[in-house]
């Protein structure tokens, strides 16, 4: 295949009623890369998915997904992704040997019985493979609902929030198996809340707030949009207006001051503000220096700067 | 194979499946019309003018058809489920016929009547139900209620899929449970004052419950009845025709959309 991207969608649009859900999606995603979509609760990241997973039909827009048309080409699509996610779930009342067995039979996968056999075994479920899948832990159940996925290795895998709800161990264990993926050459768009699981295993990041993709790049790009925070503390609160005065001629940026502490910090964007050069310009103006550092922004940070949380209040 | 018969064999045997997995919901709801029939028959049926034997026979093809109706509590219950517990939508991501999983589900629903009538007959003979016409005639009875039964079940898929959630779809598809009182499975029409007669014989369990009485020969058909009722065996096809050619594009077309 000639396509760069696995997933390329252009103004996709939804509306519920009088609710404009997905508004505009322009979503990039290059074949054999893993990408985070983030952004706050009602943002429209579910239903980004359920239009690129051809669940919904988008009321405006196109997409192609593994080089296949969305809307026109929706069974070529649907032979090609693989969904996991808080809807698209296995039958609890079926085992989960019988759950991919069914599974692979629908994919007209040749031996259906040793491909779940085979995924039973790559996710350490082949002791629990003949109890019903509902009385399989929050963790199981999430590696049976990936490995249902995985039947037919999916050009595109979609994870809709994959470890939200999991323990420590059970969510290591999804993120191992999305990196073996990965690895494979399978392309992966997953949703999730926590930015650490981003910055973990996406290639590139979508920042999704209101139905469009607000900022988009690698997670360093993100990070960069931000700046260095530079904080410094000094000795007595008499120092601190000095410090901020450094601080401000150096970063151009309004100081925030830390009252408790006896600290100031701010924004920089420029990359020859290194800390050596700021201990050395506030040792100068003979500031009284306690503490200084210059902390990379966290994706927490982009995210709470990046997208309007007074909306997401309201 | 065709993509809809190897899908929807594939679906028949999910369902089956769960019911071998899980037999106790399938045997207790086989049992209710059991413990009607003996509950209906011997303590409704000392209080009847007519004699209690005759009272049981008059009532065996009533439950059966009541029981059949339950098919759209049934339906509804495991299309919500299927719905709200995401095993619908992993389906439509599947690159499978858009008909099979309903079409699956109405057939396995099927199955599953079919072999819990059995017992349900044999205890009919035991309390003194007969079959009094042909054997062919007795075999029609069975196929028209089975034919009844998949009509009901597309009623309940499409009112499945539709429900805002497993809860309403409990408390609607209990609701069902009236169907048949308003019907002539319990008891005659002929008493009943002139609309609320009308109604109960426009009810399709009526004109299904007759057809049945007539072709195990238990009771004649009514006179005067309401044109379904009058005419048995053509009402009840019609009835079961108009229900599936209905419900059954509804149905599998709310299933490919998924959405209201």
């Amino acid at each position: 295949m000639t396509t760069t991207y696995a997933v390329l969608s252009e103004g996709l649009e939804k509306r519920f009623g009088t609710v404009h859900a997905v508004r505009g999606l322009d979503l990039a995603v290059a074949r054999g890369t893993v990408c985070g979509v983030l952004g706050p609760n009602g943002a429209g990241k579910t239903t980004a998915v359920r239009l690129l997973t051809t669940l919904l039909r988008p009321d405006a827009g196109s997409a192609r997904i593994a080089g296949h048309d969305l809307v026109r080409e929706a069974s070529a699509v649907r032979r090609r992704i693989g969904v996991t996610g808080q809807y698209a779930s296995v039958d609890g009342d079926l085992t989960g040997r019988q759950n991919l067995r069914l599974f692979a039979r629908l994919h007209r996968v040749r031996g259906p019985a040793e491909r779940a056999g085979e995924l039973l075994d790559r996710f350490g479920l082949t002791e629990a493979a003949d109890r019903p899948a509902s009385t399989y832990s929050g963790g199981m159940r999430r590696r049976l609902d990936l490995a249902a996925s995985l039947i037919r290795r999916p050009d595109v895998l979609f994870l809709d929030e994959p470890t939200t709800g999991l323990d420590p161990a059970s969510r290591n264990q999804i993120w191992d198996a999305v990196r073996d993926l990965k690895r494979e050459g399978t392309t992966v768009l997953l949703t999730t809340q926590y930015l650490e699981e981003a910055d973990q295993l996406a290639d590139d990041i979508a920042l999704v707030d209101r139905g469009r993709v607000a900022h988009s790049g690698s997670p360093s790009q993100l990070k960069a949009l931000i700046g260095t925070y530079a904080e410094v503390v000094v000795a007595h609160p008499d120092a601190l207006a000095k410090a901020a005065g450094v601080l401000d001629r150096l970063t151009g940026a309004e100081p925030s001051f830390d009252h408790e502490r006896n600290a100031v910090g701010a924004v920089t964007g420029d990359p020859t503000l290194t800390l050596p050069r700021l201990v050395r310009e506030l040792d100068a103006a003979g500031v009284p220096l306690l503490d200084a550092s210059m902390r990379p922004p966290t994706l927490d940070d982009v995210f709470l700067r990046l997208t309007d949380r007074k909306e997401q209040a309201a | 194979m065709s993509a809809l018969a190897y899908d929807g064999t594939a679906m028949l045997g999910r369902q089956l499946r769960r019911v071998r997995n899980n037999p106790a919901l399938a045997i207790l709801t086989q049992t209710m019309p059991i413990t009607m029939l003996l509950f209906f028959g011997y303590v409704f049926g000392s209080a009847l003018a007519m004699p209690g034997d005759a009272y049981r026979s008059y009532l065996v093809p009533g439950l059966l058809v009541a029981t059949a109706a339950n098919g759209i509590m049934t339906g509804m219950f495991q299309a919500a489920q299927d719905s709200h517990r995401g095993v619908t939508d992993r389906f439509r991501t599947l690159p499978m016929s858009r008909a099979a999983v309903p079409l699956g589900q109405a057939s396995a629903d099927l199955v599953v009547t079919a072999v819990g009538t059995v017992p349900f007959l044999l205890v009919g003979l035991a309390v003194g139900w007969r079959v009094e016409g042909s054997v062919a005639q007795a075999a029609a009875a069975v196929g028209l209620l089975l034919l009844f039964r998949f009509a009901c079940a597309w009623v309940g898929i499409l009112l499945g899929l539709a429900s805002r959630s497993e809860e309403a779809a409990g408390q609607l598809g209990s609701a069902t449970f009236m169907l048949p009182l308003l019907s002539n499975a319990y008891i005659p029409t002929d008493r009943l004052p002139g609309w609320l007669r009308t109604l109960a014989e426009w009810n399709p369990i009526s004109a299904v419950t007759t057809a049945l009485r007539h072709l195990f020969g238990n009771s004649p058909v009514p006179e005067g009845a309401a044109w379904p009722v009058a005419h048995p065996l053509a009402g009840s096809l019609a009835w079961c025709a108009a229900l599936i050619a209905v419900f059954a594009p509804l149905a599998v077309r709310r299933y490919a959309r998924g959405e209201g």
